[in-house]
């Protein structure tokens, strides 16, 4: 079982979750990050005094999968999420140990 | 027949002075929302604390012996009872003796609140609470006794007697709560951060614009009795349109203090700094209230403006001095109130240049003196500033032990 997790714009939310249901996973955990990259910050002012914000905001997603369907989600995550410019986002894969379903008790990929 | 008019007229009177007055109480709620709006979260709940809690310590201490003090009569106001003077007497009066308490008691507190934007973040609240003591009790009222009172300063001379006129209080009330938010500030020092090592300015923008915005116009709404009320009558074909012409004086004042402070923010900061806007409207409702029944409705926008563009300069210049006013209420009422006293001669000959300047120098000497005194005295007895830690962690927690916008409570 692997952890997908990507980085993504804000505004691409809607269009990743749309592919993913697409592709058949059935659940992910949506945070509000901020974060940067190689993507710059920029200055704001308050009453004449100038200030750098570098982060900038972002929303991370996470989906556990089974191993088959790796490929298939960072495929599609990537497409919907993509908008060609600066600060699109990353997409990370680590290696799950074990997952448990509350309610029920079951234990790996039945529990996904 | 003749004495039922005048009842007409005394009732109309009073119950024109009570609405102003309440009026001028709703610019407490506008104080509060400005200031919550620019400070940072974790000292919303402090602010806000404080602006109710001085606004009631201003009323019972003008009760107490700030009115004696301002105006004369026994302390605790037991001589003001119910009914006033109908007919002869020594005092014919033209309205309720409590009305003329209640107006004078929410200027008082429009004093008061202005120092708590100035110290905001980090002052204890306690220590801010006995110098409201101080203040409404004493200090604003010997002002007070001086210009509206009509009694010489300290027996030497009569600031009226030297062309001194301040219609609704830009000297009185607004230069007098900056200067002894000015004192408080010195004392209390920059908030840690503000300024760097080699002279940097850095921001610490407020949590919450929209609650700023809804305290400016807040405020804007109240200044109509605030200047509307200094009046002091409606009942009178006379009185009335004098009443009319504050009201659109005061209304066009502020809107040239908004667009003058936008326009100068524009050029000097590429952009339209909300804050200076609001700080503008402001601005330009201070820079008329010393006049607002003498200019024509063209020289009453100018004046705003004038307020609206000084104010921004104003407040840069005072971050440039390591003057840390969150709000900038003492450029706002400080500064301006300044501008206000200036300007009325230039459309009422009642005034005299010199007598304005007398005025201003007695007002701010005084007022700046003893708050010095009285917050260097709270300073050595109880502490003016929260420690480090509470200042790092807020002053919601460390004076008043709750959040304003709390997302750990465990009831969800």
């Amino acid at each position: 079982m692997k952890l997908v997790t990507a980085v993504i714009k804000p505004f691409k939310l809607d269009d990743v979750r749309e592919a993913l249901s697409t592709i058949g996973v059935q659940g992910i955990t949506v945070s509000e990050v901020k974060g940067f990259g190689r993507q710059k910050g920029h200055t704001e002012l308050y009453r004449g005094a100038e200030y750098v914000v570098d982060f900038l905001p972002k929303v991370k997603i996470e989906i556990a999968i089974a191993d088959g369907m790796v490929d298939q989600t960072i495929e599609a995550i990537s497409k919907a999420a993509q908008t060609g410019k600066i600060g699109d986002g990353k997409i990370f894969v680590s290696s799950l140990e074990h997952v448990t379903r509350i309610r029920t008790g079951e234990t790996g990929e039945e529990a996904l | 027949m003749e004495y039922d008019i005048f009842q007409l007229q005394y009732a109309l009177d009073t119950f024109y002075f009570l609405v102003c007055g309440a009026l001028v109480m709703w610019m407490a709620a506008g104080f509060a929302m400005l200031e919550a709006g620019l400070v940072r979260s974790k000292n919303t709940v402090e602010i806000l604390t404080k602006n109710v809690t001085l606004f009631a310590v201003a009323c019972i201490m003008y009760m107490v012996v700030g009115y004696s003090i301002m105006y004369g009569g026994d302390i605790f106001l037991s001589t003001i009872t119910g009914s006033g003077a109908v007919e002869g007497g020594e005092e014919n009066a033209t309205y309720a003796p409590s009305a003329d308490f209640f107006f004078q008691v929410v200027f008082v507190a429009t004093a008061m609140s202005i120092v708590s934007g100035a110290v905001a973040e980090r002052m204890k609240l306690f220590a801010f609470l006995a110098f409201a003591v101080v203040m409404t009790g004493f200090i604003y009222p010997m002002e007070g006794s001086w210009t509206w009172g009509g009694n010489p300063v300290f027996g030497l001379y009569t600031l009226g007697d030297l062309g001194f006129l301040d219609f609704a209080g830009s000297g009185i009330v607004h230069m007098a709560g900056a200067a002894a938010a000015l004192a408080g500030v010195i004392l209390v020092g920059a908030r840690k951060g503000k300024y760097g090592p080699n002279g940097e300015v850095n921001a610490i923008p407020g949590a919450n614009l929209p609650l700023a915005t809804l305290g400016t116009f807040i405020l804007w709404l109240g200044w109509f009795g605030f200047n509307g009320g200094s009046v002091l009558a409606t009942a009178s074909v006379d009185s009335a349109n004098a009443v009319a012409v504050v009201f659109m004086n005061t209304n066009l004042a502020a809107a040239g203090g908004c667009i003058g402070a936008l326009l100068i923010a524009k050029l000097l900061f590429g952009k339209a700094d909300l804050t200076m806007a609001l700080n503008g409207c402001l601005a330009g409702l201070v820079a008329i209230t010393a006049g607002p029944d003498t200019p024509s409705a063209l020289q009453a926008t100018i004046f705003g403006a004038l307020g609206g563009l000084l104010v921004v300069f104003s407040i840069t210049t005072l971050d440039k001095l390591k003057i840390d006013d969150p709000v900038g209420a003492i450029s706002v009422h400080g500064v301006v109130g300044l501008l206000g006293l200036l300007l009325v001669p230039v459309t009422n000959d009642g005034a005299s240049f010199s007598g304005q300047v007398i005025g201003a120098l007695t007002i701010f000497g005084w007022v700046f003196v003893a708050s010095m005194i009285t917050f260097f005295v709270i300073k050595m007895v109880m502490g003016l500033r929260v420690s480090e830690e509470e200042e790092y962690e807020g002053a919601d927690l460390s004076e008043c032990g709750m959040e304003a916008y709390p997302e750990f409570a465990s009831a969800k």
